[in-house]
């Protein structure tokens, strides 16, 4: 086997990086030591931020890429996959991710949006990540070169009403397109805006074609269990575990609560005694102007 | 009549579920083995892809790691996968983050061909296969060094990619994401014998 026959930055490639994080928990840090607490409890992969969602929200401003020193200095920490978030449409910070060597980069309406477009994930090497409210929005990600959907929720707020919303939403609508023909879909495809091979597709496998995760609003070992009985595929956790009182045992409930999300007896045992969650925002108090899940499209 | 385990306790189970039903072609069954108490039942195991230091975690948490020791003593065939492969070596170079199960005598490097951007697709030269194997490779370990117990069966540069030991096909790429059954074959093989 010669090394220059190899094939870099596939399809498969990159929904198949996806498909090694399902069951599991990736969670937000900031520094190098959050990221080894994160990896000790059990994560599958890190988000390497500057500030979690709930600074970010509280600072107000422009929220950009986090400083490529702490990315860096949080990929040295750990063996598990990093992820970094770069604005929506804004390719460059993408750019500079890839090259770091970050394994996902999660075009996150975390951070103040770049454009009115989406970044063309197919050109890039490396996979992304993707929020959406519902399948139309799914669609368009995946048809980008999105290879993994997480629903948006609300970030930074602990209240996971709205990741629930967007998770029963997906999931509601590719049901209703159970035993549609195809003039149906094609119909569904215009009122949704989304491509119609991918609607057949949903259609024919009843689930998007990628990984699904939850997101935006997981504080507690039940919101993680609730998202994985909704059908989650495995769950991201931002601020809820460095913003509660006892972050390490709360990942490890966490991470616990994802694997055994059916089993309510070890829910109850792995949720004693975490201390109090993330304070938390409920979200339908947060003004339309100042939601993070509407931006992008 | 066979019936094959799935670790289920992170990773692309749902997918080596799939494809081993592809291989199995109704001649027997395929289950996922989310905690203790399944793996004797089994004729058969597979540890699937995924993150090492989640599932040797969870594996340590399930009590299913003396079940998996006692099947492969006992000859049970086990199919390991790129985690899987970690998981069941003996050595992976002093990382205390993952406890390998040490049943295969090989020693690992863990992250061998770099992040997600190195992964990879080619098409391996495989001992025994008449036609090249197309693998996937995704922060994929790798065996730097293997027991005289141990087959090669195919490499990438240097690196050891595929290898069977007695009861044990462990592989650094994803048969499970394609269509190809042949591992699958050598390993439903494996039951037989």
């Amino acid at each position: 086997m010669e090394l220059e026959n190899l094939r870099f930055g596939t399809e498969l490639l990159k929904r198949g990086f996806a498909k090694m994080q399902k069951g599991g928990v990736i969670m937000d840090v900031t520094t190098p030591d959050q990221a080894i607490i994160a990896e000790e409890a059990g994560a599958v992969a890190v988000m390497a931020l500057h500030a979690v969602p709930a600074d970010i929200r509280k600072m107000g401003g422009v929220a950009r890429m986090a400083d490529p020193a702490i990315i860096e200095a949080i990929i040295d920490a750990v063996t598990i996959p990093v992820m970094a978030k770069a604005r929506i449409g804004h390719f460059v910070e993408a750019q500079i991710l890839e090259a770091l060597g970050v394994d996902m980069v999660d075009e996150s309406e975390v951070l103040t949006p770049a454009d009115e477009f989406h970044i063309e994930k197919t050109k890039f090497t490396i996979p992304f990540v993707c929020g959406a409210r519902n399948l139309g929005e799914a669609c368009r990600r995946i048809k980008e070169g999105a290879a993994m959907i997480r629903t948006k929720g609300e970030a930074g707020t602990g209240d996971v009403s709205q990741a629930v919303l967007h998770m029963r939403m997906i999931q509601g609508q590719i049901r209703s397109l159970k035993g549609m023909d195809d003039l149906q879909l094609m119909q569904v495809a215009r009122e949704i805006e989304a491509d119609l091979d991918l609607v057949r597709e949903c259609a024919r496998i009843q689930r998007i074609p990628v990984v699904n995760f939850a997101a935006g609003g997981v504080a507690t070992p039940a919101d993680a269990a609730l998202m994985m009985q909704l059908g989650a595929d495995g769950v991201f956790v931002g601020s809820g575990i460095f913003k509660s009182e006892t972050p390490a045992a709360m990942a490890n409930a966490i991470v616990q609560a994802v694997h055994h999300y059916d089993d309510p007896k070890l829910l109850a045992e792995v949720s004693k005694g975490l201390g109090a969650a993330m304070k938390g925002l409920d979200a339908a108090s947060i003004p339309a102007a100042e939601a993070l899940q509407t931006r992008g499209w | 009549m066979a019936r094959i385990g799935v670790i289920a306790l992170q990773g692309d189970v749902s997918e080596h579920v799939l494809a081993m039903q592809r291989a199995l072609q109704g001649k027997g069954e395929v289950i996922e083995i989310p905690k203790a108490g399944l793996i004797p039942s089994c004729s058969g195991l597979v540890l699937p892809g995924g993150e090492s230091t989640t599932i040797s975690r969870q594996l340590a948490n399930s009590g299913m790691t003396e079940e998996l020791k006692a099947a492969a003593k006992a000859g049970v065939p086990i199919l390991a996968t790129c985690a899987g492969l970690v998981l069941v070596s003996k050595d992976i170079g002093g990382d205390a983050k993952v406890k390998p199960l040490g049943l295969m005598d090989i020693k690992i490097d863990r992250n061998a061909f770099g992040p997600q951007r190195e992964s990879f697709e080619a098409d391996l030269q495989v001992d025994g296969f008449e036609k090249p194997y197309r693998a996937i490779f995704i922060r994929a370990p790798a065996i730097a060094m293997a027991g005289a117990g141990v087959q090669v069966m195919a490499r990438v540069g240097e690196a050891i990619v595929a290898a069977r030991q007695k009861n044990l096909l462990a592989l650094a790429f994803h048969p499970e994401l394609t269509d190809d059954t042949r591992f699958h074959q050598i390993f439903l093989k494996m039951l037989e014998a």
